[in-house]
């Protein structure tokens, strides 16, 4: 498979092996010290122990968070899922005008900076006399996840070939039955996979709830309220190292399968 | 003319693209049962019509009648026509039997009768016993089998195939064009056939439109289009044609004769030639309507040319003479047909005699 | 052809099926039409999210506080202030280097990553990519969190160090600077810079290198004559993703920056908090992305440039 342009470069296999350790051994330290036994963190390790775990199971305002934020990010990846399949299937299957400037336009929330949305929602939504509650905040988290929602499906409906919905249509399938038929299992993965990164994205979003959280926290805005005190420190780990395990495989599943359906269908 | 002859009428269709005109104002009838091409370069409009047939482009101005029935308002799914697409669209996520079965699930059959058509349209495309095969496991031909099936399988009143052969190679592609030829035939089904590959117009229609610019140039049968192309440009596209301008000397009392270049005086009965004496024309001769000697022959009309070049292509030769008064040498083509392994080549230079059929001749319509 | 032995005609007068209202059928005829609708509520939503309330960001930037409420009168006073007072000037600049230097030490660490994986990764290469952009998308808090952790005072390198018996005393520089703003940022960022920087090289026609080695170019020419400016629209993008968002961020700043590690988020945050005046955030947010847009166009002329001598 090598050939004299991609032979082997041992310098650089070395770099790419360190650029991973580098990546993940920062975020492996939080579940390392939930483990630990003092409210420190801090070198030499202390005993083993699940306590802080225990301490978390207990208590109410994580559940409540939790709650939160899981209501949030299932209507938020549901929506902005559904919405992305209809402006990926209208973008890559019609003749349009401007359809350059609506994708950049759909896209503009990936460069913008998240603090400017949050403020310029908060704005608008408190001149308009909409209470902040945990609905604006899904409206934010929805304008944040659209974009992703597009770029995640606008490959899976560039990649098969027209003809097939066209061929449905030919063998006497309207528009619905040709979705149902044709369209969304072809797409499938990447609706799975959209659905996932969505919901991480809004599980784990937190510039916008920032500005958007009413009087229910989602559970970063609880984190963050927790990190103003240190002796809560350990119980704030062991629920990073939670969030961070159920993101991790959330994530990984989502790009498998959106990954390995577009291989699939290449 | 009968019914059958305009089982679909395409009527003053034309379609734009912005500023760009893909047909310009298309008029034309289709047989009932007939093998149809639509042949031309590429972006000459066949497959926008093509698919105008279909319903997947509407005209921008004019109608497609199938069967006397206006089609401008009826969305594909419900037109009686189905398409074999040049890329198969064999849907990837189903296995062949489905891929077949695809079109029949509103017709409310018992699963027993829809496995029995599957096994039939199996049998019919030689591939009995692929049912569970998947997509992707499939070589182009089979697919295009698939395709062709899955279509005929709904017994359309009509069949588009938008060039169905031409991702396949040359040997399975000739073997399909006989087997395309001869489904034909067996089902009945009215055939148009969109393909820029003129050998395989010839080969298997019984009528060819001739494409070109948005516009059909000619509609007629293969052994018409090749003898008695009407213009230059038709008589180009098809095979290859000699180009000679002349000009009418004579035409009355039953004789007519045409001065051409490089020709001298060629003698026709005034049937065939409709333009009056000192009128220009255009007239073509095909290169294997030529014959060439080394002596001047007995019979027909005849010139000395001298010889150009020359070029070995197996079953015939290709020499290109010069005339004198022609600027560009004219083709001839002769069958190898006594030639041996190693027979001495025509050298170049070389001053050899040729004489044609006056019948041979095509007088085209100058433009 | 006569005329007569056409089909029965139907005329513009009388369409064929009365099948609905002047509406439908322009959805029918018109694939535009469709496309829009199809698109409708998303563009609804991103309207709703991103024009509207940056109008309105606009309008009460040109408003003033006034005790608890806001003076409506349009001025441009926010704007006055935050040109001639130092404090904002400050802090722009400093946000704007932080997240250069952020940038351009992630875009370098991730080029021969991205590289790496393009070029010399043959089986596996899902997982690769995988593998490197899966940290992004975990929650942005808990990975500057667990830096906070790293960097602490008391965190796992000044105690991990100190046990180790290497140093006496916590190193002070770690925490509450600059260096640990860019060392998070770059770190929390690398995904957003792989990925464009990989697509772009990925899509380098193979050919395109033997062809430059060839005509006897050695590896490291041909790097910079072939693969680097080919691969420039992955390195702007790149740029880009991580500057634009980088500039407005808070949250490290907050948690690792100290007093010197400030930025801009963090003064636009007080405004909307604490400091409770509205409308000073809301120019500032403006004045932040006219910045952004200025410098944005200032770096892809030069990059241009840039280009266009190295090929």
């Amino acid at each position: 498979m090598s050939s004299y342009i991609n032979r082997p470069n041992r310098p650089l296999q070395l770099y790419a092996v360190l650029f991973l350790i580098v990546l993940y051994v920062p975020v492996l330290f939080i579940p390392l010290f939930s483990f630990n036994d003092s409210i420190y963190v801090r070198f030499p390790l202390q005993s083993f122990t699940v306590k802080w775990y225990g301490e978390l199971w207990t208590r109410e305002p994580v559940w409540n968070a939790l709650w939160n934020s899981v209501k949030v990010g299932l209507v938020v990846s549901v929506i902005s899922t559904v919405l992305g399949v209809m402006a990926a299937r209208a973008i890559t299957r019609t003749r349009m005008r401007g359809k350059g400037a609506l994708v950049t336009f759909i896209m503009m929330p990936l460069v913008i900076p998240g603090i400017i949305f949050g403020v310029a929602l908060l704005v608008l939504l408190s001149r308009m006399g909409v209470p902040l509650s945990l609905y604006t905040v899904g409206l934010g988290h929805l304008i944040i996840c659209l974009p992703f929602a597009v770029a995640t499906l606008l490959p899976r409906f560039e990649g098969f070939d027209p003809s097939i919905e066209e061929a449905s249509a030919d063998l006497g399938e309207n528009g619905w039955w040709t979705f149902w038929r044709v369209t969304f299992p072809m797409v499938m993965p990447g609706i799975v996979a959209s659905l996932l990164l969505t919901f991480t994205i809004s599980f784990d979003e937190f510039i916008m709830a920032f500005f958007l959280t009413g009087t229910d926290p989602t559970l970063p805005m609880y984190i963050w309220g927790q990190l103003r005190f240190p002796k809560e420190f350990p119980s704030v780990l062991a629920m990073a190292a939670l969030i961070l395990f159920v993101s991790f495989a959330l994530v990984f599943l989502a790009q498998w399968v959106g990954r390995k359906g577009l291989e699939d269908q290449a | 003319m009968t019914p059958a002859d305009r089982f679909i009428s395409i009527r003053n269709v034309s379609k734009s693209f912005g500023a760009f005109r893909a047909i310009d104002e298309i008029s034309m009838d289709i047989r009932q049962g007939e093998f149809f091409s639509l042949l031309g370069a590429s972006g000459c409009g066949k497959t926008t019509l093509l698919r105008m047939l279909a319903g997947f482009e509407s005209p921008t101005t004019g109608e497609i009648f199938i069967d006397d029935q206006p089609m401008s308002d009826v969305p594909p799914h419900h037109r009686p026509v189905n398409m074999v697409f040049q890329s198969y669209a064999i849907f990837p996520h189903l296995n062949v039997r489905d891929n077949i079965a695809y079109g029949l699930r509103k017709q409310k059959l018992t699963p027993a009768r829809r496995a029995e058509m599957v096994e039939d349209m199996l049998d019919l495309i030689k591939l009995p016993g692929y049912g569970n095969r998947k997509a992707n496991e499939l070589s182009g031909g089979q697919r295009q089998r698939i395709a062709l099936a899955r279509a005929l399988i709904l017994r359309p009143k009509v069949l588009l195939l938008d060039e169905p052969l031409g991702a396949l190679d040359k040997q399975l592609r000739e073997q399909m064009q006989l087997e395309l030829r001869a489904l034909q035939r067996q089902v009945g089904i009215t055939f148009v056939f969109v393909t820029h590959d003129q050998e395989e117009a010839l080969t298997l229609s019984d009528r060819i439109a001739v494409m070109s610019g948005g516009r059909v140039l000619q509609v007629d049968t293969p052994a018409a289009l090749y003898e008695a192309p009407r213009t230059r440009e038709v008589a180009s596209f098809i095979g290859t044609m000699n180009f000679f301008r002349g000009i009418v000397r004579r035409n009355g009392s039953g004789m007519a004769a045409i001065e051409a270049e490089g020709l001298g005086t060629i003698p026709m009965p005034t049937a065939r030639l409709t333009k009056p004496e000192g009128a220009p024309v255009q007239i073509g001769l095909r290169p294997e309507k030529f014959s060439l000697s080394p002596v001047r022959p007995d019979i027909g009309l005849a010139v000395e040319g001298r010889l150009r070049t020359a070029a070995y292509m197996g079953e015939r030769s290709q020499y290109y003479l010069s005339l004198p008064g022609k600027a560009e040498p004219v083709a001839v083509s002769a069958p190898n047909t006594h030639r041996q392994r190693d027979a001495q080549d025509v050298p170049e230079g070389q001053v050899l005699w040729l004489s044609w059929a006056p019948e041979a001749i095509v007088i085209l319509d100058t433009d | 052809m006569a005329e007569t032995s056409l089909p029965k005609r139907r005329t513009a007068d009388g369409p064929p099926r009365a099948s609905g209202s002047a509406f439908l059928r322009l959805l029918r005829r018109s694939e535009s039409a469709r496309a829009y609708l199809m698109m409708s509520p998303t563009l609804l939503i991103m309207t709703l999210g991103i024009v509207v309330p940056f109008g309105i960001l606009l309008v009460i930037s040109l408003w003033t506080r006034a005790g608890f409420g806001f003076d409506t009168t349009l001025t441009l006073a926010n704007y006055a202030r935050s040109w001639n007072e130092p404090i904002y000037g400050t802090l722009m600049l400093r946000s704007f280097w932080i997240s250069g230097v952020a940038t351009a030490v992630t875009v370098l660490l991730c080029y021969p990553m991205a590289y790496y994986v393009a070029f010399h990764v043959h089986r596996n290469k899902m997982m690769w990519i995988i593998l490197m952009t899966l940290p992004f998308w975990t929650s942005y808090l808990l990975r500057v969190f667990a830096w906070k952790v790293i960097l602490g005072y008391e965190g796992v390198i000044n105690s991990g160090l100190m046990s180790a018996g290497l140093i006496e005393a916590p190193l002070s520089f770690l925490l509450y600077s600059p260096t640990a703003v860019i060392i998070t940022l770059a770190h929390a960022w690398a995904a957003f810079a792989i990925l464009p920087l990989y697509v772009s090289l990925e899509k380098i026609d193979r050919s395109l290198l033997e062809a430059a080695t060839d005509l006897g170019d050695g590896p490291v020419a041909r790097f910079f004559r072939v693969t680097l400016p080919l691969s420039m629209p992955g390195v702007i993008a790149a740029s880009f993703l991580i500057f634009i968002p980088t500039t407005g961020d808070y949250i490290t700043p907050a948690l690792l920056g100290g007093p010197d590690g400030a930025m801009i988020g963090n003064l636009i945050q007080l405004q909307f908090g604490a400091v409770n005046n509205w409308p000073m955030g809301a120019t500032l947010s403006i004045v932040l992305m006219l910045w952004i847009a200025a410098l944005a166009l200032v770096f892809l002329v030069v990059t241009r440039k840039v280009q266009e001598r190295i090929t």
